[in-house]
């Protein structure tokens, strides 16, 4: 199996405070990657070092073996739902067009083709019927649908999608799985912050289970055991959490200068 | 009046069309910093930019407004960087950043303002006038310069459009599809602060940020489609604008700049208050017509308790019989009652006796129906005691749409009897094979 994500020696600190220590792991293409752990663990953080929106303090991501810049439109991104203001003024078609934007192309109208691929995209989310009305009528789960409309219609490769399934309706919960297993017949690799321990091992293939360090990165059988769970679960490592608010409270770095990141 | 609007003086035409463009560069600019969520930062760049025109006569001894647009622009993007890295790289709060900011800057302002003033130069009359505009004053020369720069805005911002709606929507999106994030808000602030800049020649500095903010604010109450709300916004600028020069024309006494912003805030009041949907009449009306479906309702509810009650569902009903039934107020039942003779449901036997017509009985069998589904609803599926469900089932009948009882009769069956075991009134009296 190629590999669709790797991560180097990832350390992420926000106000100085660290929080993803040192995280190396790779996960392989064509899978549905869970990544789990509990509240303020990091998932999130990882997601957008990975998509990097988030600066790290050291380290590095490699995807699909290149940098993010070379491959950055095999990637799509789905920010959790509750990031935007959803009484924004426009409508769902128009979200599910800002996945035909483009980096070279600031200007000017999008084209028939676009215009198509996001109705394809709703469409398959269910969301067509809806296209013309306002975001702000739709209900949780339809607002999340409509996310993933957005990324679909991107055309990516690998999808990074932070909590699809938070605050989501039975059918909206149903629709966005059965899409899930769509597009790994289609080959795409998914990775998904996911909060509910109950439903994870049911939907992925592949878990990275987090706190702060990596506990265990692997198939699902191999990650979802009890002893994982627990060193994941059982709270933080007490001293770990201590040298944190040291480092934050001091203004310490977390890498010394001398600290070199990447290969070659 | 009809001078005014024949245009026949060239310099009336003149001001008033550099007015009309400033106040739509600023409404449609101005729709972007309110969707963002950044009026009092569009504030405090107003306020900020006083002591960059001062500045910028102090050293050229010149009032060109290209001199004065530069320093303007300098001394607001000044204010942006030191409100942005107090917010983020204190712990102070936005909030206190930009009411520190625009304090300060303002201050500044008016200490260099006043320097100037007692300084003798013989050149600085009207420079006070950016406090609160001077556009029946602006020269030739200004309104060249000031259009130009609003033209250019507007086109930029038509230009741009589709990457400023992503940005004010969803910044991380944009960044990680790659768009130079940084880069479109640095021009979107750009475009803010000449904005602003240019907007002060109409309104002053204090009341920039009415004309910057209100035309969007009132905008919103009306659509629900950001490319409306920009034209909406700008039409409101264009309005102000055009009837700020009038009155200011017709009563060369009275100020543009505040007449702009009192016709800008006439404009919001009336928005507030008549707007379909979000407006505050549209809520009353909205409320006044559930008042009256609740009403009709629960007395179509006890006729049919009391038909049901002596098994004949279409007998004359005194209102003391209703009174018994249900503790009604006195003069919402004699409406309640009013309002369902007259739409069919009621007949008027006498005085004060009434029967249920065909239609009525159908209707108070749906309202009946509709709260016994909801009661079983409740125990069924959300394990509420028997004995609890009442008061809710109460509001809820009320609400429940015709789709609402579809999924309701699908998810329990068709049910016959509710949790008290009374039988569940269907429109066709059920026949056990209908299930």
């Amino acid at each position: 199996m190629k590999t669709a994500i790797e991560t180097h020696n990832l350390t992420v600190a926000y106000n100085r405070r660290p929080v993803l220590w040192d995280i190396d792991f790779q996960v392989p293409e064509g899978q549905l990657i869970g990544v789990l752990g509990p509240n303020g663990s990091g998932k999130t953080t990882l997601l957008k070092s990975v998509m990097g929106l988030i600066q790290p303090s050291s380290g590095y991501v490699r995807l699909f073996g290149q940098s993010l810049e070379e491959v950055r439109s095999r990637i799509s991104y789905v920010p959790q739902r509750e990031s935007v203001d959803w009484n924004f003024p426009i409508s769902v078609r128009e979200v599910a067009l800002m996945g035909r934007y483009r980096k070279d192309k600031l200007m000017g109208r999008l084209s028939r083709e676009d215009h198509r691929l996001a109705s394809e995209a709703l469409e398959k989310v269910g969301m067509l019927p809806f296209a013309d009305r306002q975001i702000a009528q739709l209900s949780g789960g339809q607002q999340q649908r409509v996310f993933v409309a957005r990324a679909l219609a991107q055309q990516a490769d690998l999808y990074l999608m932070d909590e699809p399934f938070a605050g989501v309706d039975a059918a909206s919960e149903e629709a966005i799985l059965t899409l899930l297993q769509d597009m790994k017949q289609a080959g795409k690799t998914v990775l998904i912050v996911h909060h509910d321990l109950h439903t994870a091992h049911q939907f992925f293939d592949w878990m990275v289970l987090l706190n702060t360090r990596l506990i265990k990165c692997g198939p699902t059988a191999s990650v979802f055991t009890a002893e994982h769970l627990k060193q994941a679960y059982g709270g933080q490592l007490t001293i770990l959490s201590q040298v944190s608010d040291l480092v934050k409270a001091r203004d310490f770095p977390i890498r010394e200068r001398s600290f070199k990141d990447q290969p070659k | 009046m009809s001078d005014f609007f024949t245009f026949s003086d060239p310099n009336v035409r003149l001001v008033t069309v550099g007015t009309i463009l400033l106040g739509m560069s600023a409404a449609i600019v101005g729709t972007f910093t309110f969707l963002r969520k950044r009026a009092l930062v569009g504030d405090a760049i107003a306020h900020a930019i006083l002591p960059g025109v001062c500045l910028s006569f102090i050293i050229t001894g010149d009032k060109h407004p290209a001199y004065l647009l530069v320093g303007a622009v300098i001394a607001g993007w000044l204010s942006l960087l030191v409100m942005d890295y107090l917010s983020s790289r204190t712990k102070l709060s936005m909030d206190t950043a930009i009411g520190a900011v625009l304090s300060v800057f303002f201050g500044a302002g008016i200490l260099l303002l006043t320097s100037i003033q007692h300084s003798g130069s013989a050149n600085q009359a009207g420079l006070d006038q950016f406090l609160f505009g001077k556009a029946a004053a602006m020269t030739r020369q200004d309104i060249w310069v000031f259009s130009g720069v609003a033209v250019l805005l507007l086109g930029l911002v038509l230009a741009f459009f589709r990457s400023f709606k992503l940005i004010s929507f969803d910044p991380a999106f944009a960044k990680s599809i790659g768009l130079p994030v940084r880069r479109l808000e640095f021009l979107l602030s750009t475009i803010t602060v000449l904005a602003v800049a240019t907007g002060i020649q109409a309104v002053g500095v204090v009341l920039m940020a009415a004309l910057l903010i209100t035309p969007a604010a009132a905008a919103r109450f009306w659509t629900d489609r950001i490319q409306v709300m920009v034209l909406l916004a700008a039409a409101f600028g264009l309005l102000s604008g055009l009837f700020g020069s009038w009155i200011s024309y017709t009563a060369p006494s009275m100020p543009t700049g505040p007449w702009i912003v009192v016709l800008l805030s006439l404009i919001a009041v009336v928005s507030v208050v008549v707007a379909p949907q979000r407006g505050i009449w549209a809520r009353l009306r909205l409320q006044r017509g559930n008042a009256r479906k609740i009403r009709q309702e629960n007395i179509l509810k006890a006729f049919y308790g009391i038909g049901e009650a002596a098994d004949a569902p279409v007998a004359t009903v005194t209102v003391e019989a209703l009174r018994q039934q249900r503790p009604f107020e006195d003069r919402a039942l004699q409406l309640g009652l009013r309002e369902l003779v007259a739409k069919g449901l009621l007949h008027k036997h006498g005085a004060s006796t009434y029967a249920l017509t065909p239609t009525g009985l159908q209707e108070s069998r749906r309202v009946v129906r509709l709260h016994r589904l909801w009661e079983l609803y409740l125990t069924e599926r959300m394990n509420y005691a028997a004995d609890h469900v009442h008061n809710t089932a109460e509001a809820i009948e009320h609400v429940i749409t015709p789709e609402v009882e579809a999924a309701l009769l699908r998810e329990l069956d068709h049910p016959i009897l509710d949790p008290h075991d009374a039988v569940i009134p269907y429109q066709n009296p059920p026949k056990p094979s209908d299930s």
